[in-house]
């Protein structure tokens, strides 16, 4: 399956161990990614704050950069939260409002360049890794199954909402990176905060707000027992690793889970070696939790106990029946 | 769950300020903001909220009875994380992160915040993106904690090291190939957003 692929600023950077995991795995998945010749940055969430026509002719560069290259396939993916959102919304913007496609279109011009809004599906890695290439193609690649391996899968904002193509089967409670790491023989634990928010550039502008989010976030996948938060996003993964530690600091609390992509652990699962897949270059180190990793999957007697939902210290007080 | 209706236009026109029209007007697409009815979903579903000074609904209601000035220095907009969940849990479907990004760049042009920090955060991310065409974590970083909180910067530095040590950061930032051809694009676009 080919696909052309918008890596972006923050996977050739601060989330290289997602790229680097990625691209360890993509012959297993049979995905042939195509990088957008000369990409600029997405914006992120800041260049919409300042300047908004420009903010959409940045993102139109990218998507008709992509489109000219485009042969043999019309799906432009990205692994990053915030770009995938900023080029799945401005196409879906130049298609509902033609005042803003004439503008964008006008701006790229002055470029040599046009984009045809609709041209090219824009689409998540996730998405492309759990319904194109599907829970049973990626099954079949584990030799090294995760057994024993407990996860709490976050899916953070941006991937799951607005959603403005429908790719998701809920925008609060998703399920597909659930299946896709059961897929892989782990065990997912229930995380109702999945896709809250980690503070984005709150860890930058209010540190105080962010710390907060983070917190919770951390503080729940603990509490439910997980070995390690797995996420799609590098802007969650740097909020919920590397501020992990400011995070601690600043309550006096040591939390220590860590953070890894859904890539890592496909690429893990598929008998790769963590140093090839970037694992090590996390803040809060990942290997106590991998070497949970068993041979046998769990017991049948001990998955079938029921497993009372932990309840936090500092929660508020529930009325207990029984 | 049937679809909201959308009223004509001329149905909406009454309840209007004319503050409200402007910032319609300058969101893409239909941000159906005069369809608010106070009902707090987006304020409570907000995990910044806590730090607004205004609440969105309230923020709503302020631009529906045209307070300007107001609006635009309050600190609401700035502390929306782009986490949408006020937007696909609004039962009015509003486009509520659209109409905050509105709301700041607004800001930005009257000079009414506040606090210049965030807004400073945005501009030197777009000055970075518009001298290279990337984004540069370590320029920014250093740029913006330098003038806003320098006292931090030796509290920080265990983690820019780290992300160097770690190979997750790099010394120089990246330019590319197509520069001239962006600003070209930049510069035409920003001609562009004055004009209706």
């Amino acid at each position: 399956m080919k696909l052309l692929f918008y890596p972006g600023c923050s996977m050739q950077r601060t989330a290289r161990p997602y790229l680097d995991s990625l691209l360890a795995i993509r012959e297993a998945i049979g995905v042939e990614l195509e990088e957008v010749a000369d990409w600029n940055c997405c914006g992120a969430t800041e260049y919409m704050s300042v300047h908004r026509v420009p903010a959409h002719a940045l993102v139109g560069r990218n998507l008709a950069l992509a489109s000219r290259q485009a042969q043999g396939t019309d799906t432009l993916t990205a692994g990053c939260s915030a770009c995938y959102l900023n080029l799945a919304k401005t196409d879906q913007q130049m298609r509902e409002d033609p005042r803003l496609a004439a503008k964008v279109n006008d701006a790229l011009q002055a470029g040599g360049l046009s984009y045809d809004a609709g041209s090219l599906k824009v689409r998540h890695l996730l998405d492309v890794v759990c319904n194109d290439v599907g829970y049973e193609a990626v099954q079949a690649k584990v030799v090294r199954p995760l057994h024993g391996l407990r996860l709490a899968p976050y899916y953070g904002c941006q991937v799951v909402r607005p959603d403005p193509d429908a790719r998701w089967d809920d925008r609060e409670h998703p399920t597909a990176m659930d299946r896709l790491l059961r897929a892989l023989g782990a065990e997912v634990v229930d995380y109702p905060l999945k896709t809250q928010c980690c503070g984005g550039h709150m860890t930058v502008i209010g540190p105080d707000v962010a710390y907060g989010l983070i917190r919770r976030l951390v503080h729940g996948a603990d509490a439910a027992g997980a070995d390690a938060i797995v996420t799609l996003c590098p802007m969650c993964q740097l909020n919920l690793d590397a501020y992990q530690i400011e995070m601690n600091k600043h309550y006096g609390t040591r939390y220590a889970v860590p953070v890894l992509y859904f890539t890592q652990l496909m690429g893990l699962a598929f008998g790769r070696s963590p140093a090839e897949l970037g694992i090590g270059k996390e803040f809060v180190p990942a290997a106590p939790a991998l070497a949970r990793i068993s041979d046998q999957p769990p017991a049948a007697a001990e998955t079938a106990k029921k497993k009372r939902r932990p309840r936090a210290a500092d929660g508020l007080p529930m009325p207990r029946v029984g | 769950m049937s679809a909201v209706p959308s009223p004509s236009a001329a149905d909406r026109e009454p309840e209007c300020s004319a503050f409200l029209r402007e910032v319609m007007d300058a969101t893409p697409g239909d941000s159906r903001l005069n369809m608010c009815i106070q009902c707090g979903t987006c304020g409570g579903s907000c995990p910044a909220g806590t730090e607004m000074d205004h609440t969105p609904r309230r923020l709503f209601a302020m631009i529906r009875s045209g307070l300007r000035d107001a609006v635009l220095r309050s600190n609401t907009p700035w502390y929306c994380v782009s986490c949408y969940f006020c937007t696909v849990r609004c039962p009015q479907q509003i486009h509520i992160t659209d109409v905050m990004y509105t709301l700041k760049g607004m800001a930005i042009g009257a000079k009414l915040y506040r606090d210049n920090s965030p807004p400073d955060f945005s501009q030197t991310f777009v000055d970075y993106v518009e001298h290279y065409g990337r984004s540069f974590e370590l320029g920014l970083a250093t740029r913006f904690n330098l003038k806003h909180h320098p006292l931090s910067l030796p509290a920080m530095a265990p983690m820019g090291l780290g992300m160097l040590k770690r190979g997750r950061m790099e010394l120089v930032p990246h330019r590319i190939e197509g520069m001239a051809q962006l600003t070209r694009i930049l510069d035409r676009a920003k001609a562009l957003e004055a004009t209706p």
